[in-house]
C-alpha cells in the first residue's frame, strides 16, 4: 500500500499539551515539515521561550534551547553568530515577543540577524490564563481588560510585522494564518521561504501567524476560527508585509 | 618571561582571547567599557564573535545562546549592569550553561558612582537571581592575578557546567600594572556532548532548559545542583594568609582593599603589632573552614574586616565563619572612597586596645 501521508520526523512522539482548537500544533507541524523537507533536522537549532510555546522543546526533534521570557532573539543571536551555517529559529508568542521581549526582537531585526522568527499572535496571554496582550483587540475582553480593551487605557494593538518591516535588517516579513487548508498551505510556503532566505544569508526573516486561543477567548474551536477571521484579519491583514530584493 | 605593562580591563580581554573565548557579548558601562572596546577590535582578527548587545540583558542571553550551543562565551559589565544580568544568570545556572562573567564593580545603590566599589558581594555570591543556585566567584587583587584567573575561569565553568564570575573593584580594571603572560595548563575537560549544537546524527535531541514543571523533578534537579555546589566548595575554594600564624589582629579583605591592608600590616608589624591578613580569593565558595580554624587560635584577639562597602557585605560570611568566638570590627566606605593605610592602622590598634 502506498504511503500518502506520514507524520514529520521533525516532531517527536510526545503528546502535545495544547488545548483543543489551539493552532500551536498546526504551526509547529508546519515548521517541522519545512525543516525536514529542507534536510535541516540534523543542523537546526530552535529557541523556545516562555508562554504556551515553552514546551516546544519537547515537540521539535531538533536541538533546542528554552529561553527566558522575551529573550529568544538574543539567545538566537548568540547561537547564530557562533554557528553561522546552521538554521536557527525562535518560536515566540505575542506576550513574549510583542510585550516583554520588544527590545530583543527589534534589535535582532535591526542587526539583520540571520535567523527566522515564528511569531504566534493570538491576541491574548494563553499560558497565564487569558490576560490582555499588546495585540489584544480594542473591545476584546480578557481577565485584565474585563470591560474590553480601550485605547485610552491600553493604547492601540501593536502590529509587529509592520513595525519590524520598517527596519533595513528585516528582509522578509509575512503575516499568515492557519484557519483553513488554503491558509495552512500559504503559511507553510511562507515559513519555507523564510528559512530559504535565512540559509541564503539575506537577513532577518519574520513570519507572524494569527492563531486561536479558544480556551481563553471563551469559545468553541469553530467559533474561535470564525472570530479570528472576522476580527483579527481586518486589523492584522494577511500577506507579505515586506520582501526585500536580494542584493546582487 | 618579559613583563608587559597592561591596563586591567584590556588585560582581561586579552586573557580571555588567550583562554580560547569564542565569543563576547557586552554593553558599554563605566568602568569596564575597555573590555568590549578591546574585544571589538581584536576578536574578529581571530575569527571570533563580538556583538555589542542592545542591553546587558540581551548580552547575557546571547551568552546563554552561545554557551548553550557549546561555545566558550563571555560577557563583562559593572554593578548596575550585573543587576540586569541576574535574570540571565539564574537561567544559565538552572540550565547548567558554562560561561564567564566579568564584573568590574562600582559603588551603588542605584546609579551610585562610577568609582570602584565592592557592594556587589551579595549579588555575586548569593545568586542574585531567583532560585537556589550559586556562581563561582573569583576575586583577584591585582592585574596579574586577574589575568591568571580569567584563563582558569573558562576551565572551571566548563568543568562544572556553571557560570563563573570574576569580580574586581573598578580600580583593578582601570589601572595599569606590569604582568607576564604565564603558560597555562588547561584542565582536562569532558566533551560538551550535552550542548545544543545541532543533532548531526545524534539519536536524541539535546535540550538546554531550566524548566521542571513537575515539582518532583524540580526537586531532583535542585538536589543535583546542590551536589555540584558541594563539589565546587570542596575542590575550588582558595584564599591567601599573610603573617597570620602569630597574629592578634586578623584583617579580612579582598581585591584592592587587601592590597591597602597589606601595607597597613607592614606598618603595624614595624611597630611590633601582630597583624595578619586573610584574603579570600574565591568569594563563593567562601573559605569558611580556613577562617574558622584560623580565628580559633588563641593568639587571635579580634578580626577587622575592610571592604569598599559602607555597611559591609562579606562581613556576613566572616560572622558565619567566626561563629561569635571572637569580636569583629568593621571599616568600610561606599564606592570610590578608599580606606587609607592610616585608617586601617588606627582602627586595628583601637580594636586591639578594646579587646585586650
Amino acid at each position: 500500500m502506498a504511503v500518502v501521508y506520514e507524520k514529520t520526523k521533525g516532531l517527536t512522539d510526545v503528546e502535545l499539551h495544547y488545548c483543543p482548537g489551539c493552532n500551536h500544533g498546526i504551526i509547529q507541524k508546519l515548521v517541522a515539515e519545512v525543516l525536514e523537507e529542507m534536510g535541516m533536522l540534523d543542523t537546526a537549532i530552535a529557541v523556545c521561550p516562555v508562554g504556551c510555546s515553552v514546551f516546544a522543546y519537547k515537540y521539535f526533534s531538533v536541538d533546542t534551547l528554552q529561553a527566558a521570557h522575551g529573550r529568544a532573539p538574543a539567545v538566537a543571536t548568540g547561537i547564530k553568530r557562533c554557528r553561522p551555517t546552521q538554521p536557527v529559529f525562535t518560536y515566540q508568542g505575542d506576550g513574549d515577543l510583542a510585550s516583554i521581549g520588544t527590545g530583543e526582537i527589534v534589535h535582532a531585526a535591526m542587526r539583520g540577524e540571520k535567523f527566522t522568527t515564528i511569531f504566534i499572535n493570538n491576541a491574548i496571554y494563553g499560558m497565564t490564563g487569558g490576560q490582555m496582550a499588546p495585540t489584544t483587540l480594542i473591545g476584546q475582553k480578557t481577565t485584565t481588560s474585563q470591560g474590553g480593551r480601550t485605547a485610552e487605557q491600553a493604547g492601540m494593538p501593536i502590529r509587529m510585522a509592520e513595525m519590524l518591516a520598517t527596519l533595513d535588517g528585516c528582509v522578509y516579513a509575512e503575516r499568515v494564518c492557519v484557519a483553513d487548508i488554503p491558509n495552512i498551505n500559504k503559511a507553510k510556503r511562507a515559513i519555507k521561504k523564510a528559512f530559504e532566505k535565512q540559509m541564503n544569508n539575506e537577513g532577518f526573516t519574520f513570519i507572524e501567524v494569527l492563531s486561536t486561543c479558544p480556551t481563553n477567548w471563551g469559545m468553541t474551536p469553530i467559533q474561535a476560527v470564525q472570530w479570528m477571521k472576522d476580527n483579527m484579519i481586518p486589523y492584522y491583514p494577511l500577506g507579505v508585509i515586506k520582501e526585500k530584493a536580494m542584493e546582487v | 618571561m618579559e613583563k608587559e605593562l597592561w591596563k586591567g580591563n584590556e588585560a582581561i580581554a586579552e586573557a580571555a582571547l588567550r583562554a580560547g573565548c569564542d565569543c563576547y557579548f557586552g554593553y558599554p558601562i563605566t568602568p569596564q567599557s575597555e573590555v568590549p572596546e578591546y574585544m571589538s577590535a581584536h576578536m574578529p582578527k581571530y575569527g571570533k564573535v563580538f556583538v555589542q548587545a542592545e542591553s546587558e540583558l540581551a548580552a547575557i542571553n546571547m551568552v546563554y545562546g552561545a554557551g548553550g550551543a557549546g561555545l566558550r562565551a563571555m560577557t563583562s559589565s559593572s554593578s548596575p549592569g550585573i543587576s540586569l544580568q541576574q535574570e540571565g544568570i539564574t537561567y544559565l545556572a538552572g540550565a547548567e550553561v558554562p560561561c564567564v562573567i566579568v564584573n568590574c564593580m562600582r559603588g551603588g545603590p542605584g546609579l551610585g558612582t562610577i568609582q570602584p566599589g565592592q557592594s556587589d558581594y551579595y549579588q555575586c555570591t548569593r545568586g542574585g537571581g531567583n532560585g537556589d543556585y550559586r556562581t563561582l566567584v573569583l576575586a583577584p587583587s591585582n592585574i596579574q592575578e586577574t589575568v591568571d584567573c580569567i584563563q582558569e575561569a573558562f576551565d572551571i565553568a566548563d568543568q562544572y557546567r556553571n557560570p563563573v564570575m570574576v569580580v574586581m573593584d573598578g580600580l583593578i580594571g582601570q589601572m595599569m600594572e606590569p604582568i607576564e603572560w604565564k603558560p597555562y595548563k588547561k584542565r582536562e575537560l569532558a566533551p560538551k556532548d550535552w550542548a545544543a549544537t545541532g543533532r548531526y546524527g545524534r539519536e536524541e535531541h539535546n535540550i538546554i532548559n531550566s524548566l521542571y514543571i513537575d515539582p518532583e523533578l524540580c526537586d531532583v534537579h535542585n538536589k543535583h545542583l546542590a551536589e555540584k555546589y558541594a563539589l565546587i566548595e570542596k575542590n575550588e575554594v582558595r584564599w591567601e594568609c599573610i603573617d597570620c600564624d602569630d597574629a592578634e589582629v586578623i584583617i579580612t579583605a579582598y581585591g584592592t582593599p587587601a592590597r591597602i591592608a597589606l601595607t597597613a600590616l607592614e606598618n603595624l608589624r614595624a611597630q611590633g603589632i601582630k597583624v595578619g591578613l586573610f584574603r579570600p580569593i574565591t568569594l563563593w565558595p567562601f573559605p569558611e573552614k580556613a577562617l574558622h580554624d584560623l580565628v580559633g587560635n588563641d593568639n587571635v584577639k579580634v578580626i577587622l574586616d575592610v571592604e569598599l562597602s559602607s555597611t559591609g557585605q562579606m562581613i556576613d560570611d566572616i560572622r558565619l565563619a567566626v561563629e561569635g568566638r571572637k569580636p569583629i570590627r568593621y571599616l568600610g566606605h561606599a564606592g570610590g572612597v578608599m580606606p587609607t593605610v592610616e585608617e586601617i592602622c588606627e582602627t586595628a590598634i583601637n580594636a586591639l586596645k578594646e579587646v585586650k
